[in-house]
C-alpha cells in the first residue's frame, strides 16, 4: 500500500530543479552577471582607494597611478569597471523592482533583463565616447 | 525556548543569527549606491583626465569630499553584505567559512578606511 502510494506521488510531484539539465535562459545569465559584477566590482574597488591615497600622497605618486591607469592593461581593467559598475547598477534597481512586488509577469522580467543588459552596453559606450572625448584619449 | 509564534521566534535570528537584517541592510545600501555611485562616475570622469593639482582641489572641496565619503561608506557596506551572501552560498567547511568571513570584514574595511583616509587629508590639507 505504502509502495503504490509512494511511487504514484513521485510521478505526480514536480521534480525539483536540476542545474544539468537546465536551458540557460537570459534572466539566469543576467542573475549570474549580477553576482559576477558584484564580485568584480569588489576586487576593483581597492583602485578607487589607490586612486584617492595617491592623490592625498603627492604628484609622484599620482603620476604612478596615472601610469598604472592610462597604460592598455589600465584601460583594459577600467571598462571593465565602468561597464559592471553600471551593469550591476541598472541590475540593483531591477533587484528592488522586484522588492516591490512588481516586474515578475513572464513578459517583464525577460523585457527587464533585455533592458539590462542593452542599457548597460550602451551607456558604457557613451560614457567612454564622452570620455575619450573631453580628454583626447591621453592623460 | 518554545515560547512565542514561529515568527516571533525567527525574526532578528534566523540560521545566521541575523534575521532580515543582511536583507535589509543591502536594499538600504543599494538604494543609496544609485545616487552615490552615479555621482562618483561623473566625478571619476571629470577628474581622471586631469593633472595633480587639479584633482587635489577638485576632491578636496566640500561637496564632492561629503560625496565621496558618502560613496567610500555605502559602498564598502554594501561590499561587505554582499560577498558575505557570496562566501555562505559557496563554502561550507567551517575552518574555511569563518576564514573567508573574517578576512571579508578585513578587506571591506581596509578599503573603505584607506578612502576615507584620503579624503579626509585632502580635505583638512594636513
Ligand atoms: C562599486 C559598487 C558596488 C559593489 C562593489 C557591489 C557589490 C555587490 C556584491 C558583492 C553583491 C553580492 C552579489 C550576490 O549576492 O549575488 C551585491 C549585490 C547587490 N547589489 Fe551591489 N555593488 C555595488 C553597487 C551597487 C549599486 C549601485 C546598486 C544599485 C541599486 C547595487 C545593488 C545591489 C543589490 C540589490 C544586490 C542584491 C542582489 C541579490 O539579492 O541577489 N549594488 N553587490
Amino acid at each position: 500500500m505504502a509502495e503504490a502510494e509512494t511511487s504514484d506521488r513521485k510521478r505526480n510531484r514536480p521534480l525539483s530543479p536540476h542545474l544539468g539539465i537546465y536551458r540557460p535562459t537570459l534572466t539566469m545569465m543576467m542573475s549570474i552577471v549580477h553576482r559576477a559584477t558584484g564580485a568584480g566590482l569588489y576586487f576593483g574597488t581597492p583602485l578607487v582607494a589607490w586612486w584617492l591615497l595617491a592623490a592625498a600622497g603627492g604628484p609622484n605618486g599620482y603620476a604612478k597611478f596615472q601610469g598604472f591607469i592610462g597604460s592598455i592593461f589600465g584601460r583594459v581593467i577600467l571598462f571593465g569597471y565602468t561597464w559592471s559598475i553600471i551593469h550591476h547598477l541598472l541590475g540593483g534597481v531591477r533587484h528592488l523592482v522586484w522588492d516591490t512586488g512588481r516586474g515578475f509577469g513572464p513578459a517583464e522580467r525577460e523585457w527587464l533583463a533585455a533592458a539590462n543588459l542593452f542599457g548597460s552596453v550602451v551607456l558604457t559606450a557613451l560614457l567612454w565616447i564622452l570620455g575619450y572625448m573631453t580628454m583626447g584619449g591621453q592623460r | 525556548m518554545t515560547r512565542g509564534t514561529p515568527l516571533g521566534r525567527v525574526r532578528g535570528l534566523g540560521s545566521a543569527r541575523s534575521g532580515t537584517e543582511h536583507f535589509w541592510r543591502q536594499r538600504l545600501t543599494a538604494l543609496a549606491n544609485i545616487p552615490l555611485t552615479i555621482a562618483f562616475v561623473l566625478l571619476a570622469m571629470t577628474m581622471l583626465g586631469r593633472n595633480h593639482a587639479a584633482v587635489v582641489q577638485i576632491l578636496g572641496s566640500p561637496l564632492v569630499a561629503i560625496v565621496m565619503l558618502l560613496f567610500l561608506v555605502s559602498v564598502t557596506y554594501h561590499m561587505k553584505i554582499g560577498m558575505q551572501v557570496i562566501i555562505e552560498d559557496y563554502v561550507h567547511g567551517d575552518g574555511a567559512k569563518y576564514a573567508l568571513l573574517i578576512g571579508n570584514i578585513f578587506f571591506c574595511v581596509a578599503v573603505g578606511l584607506t578612502g576615507v583616509y584620503a579624503i579626509l587629508k585632502l580635505s583638512f590639507g594636513v
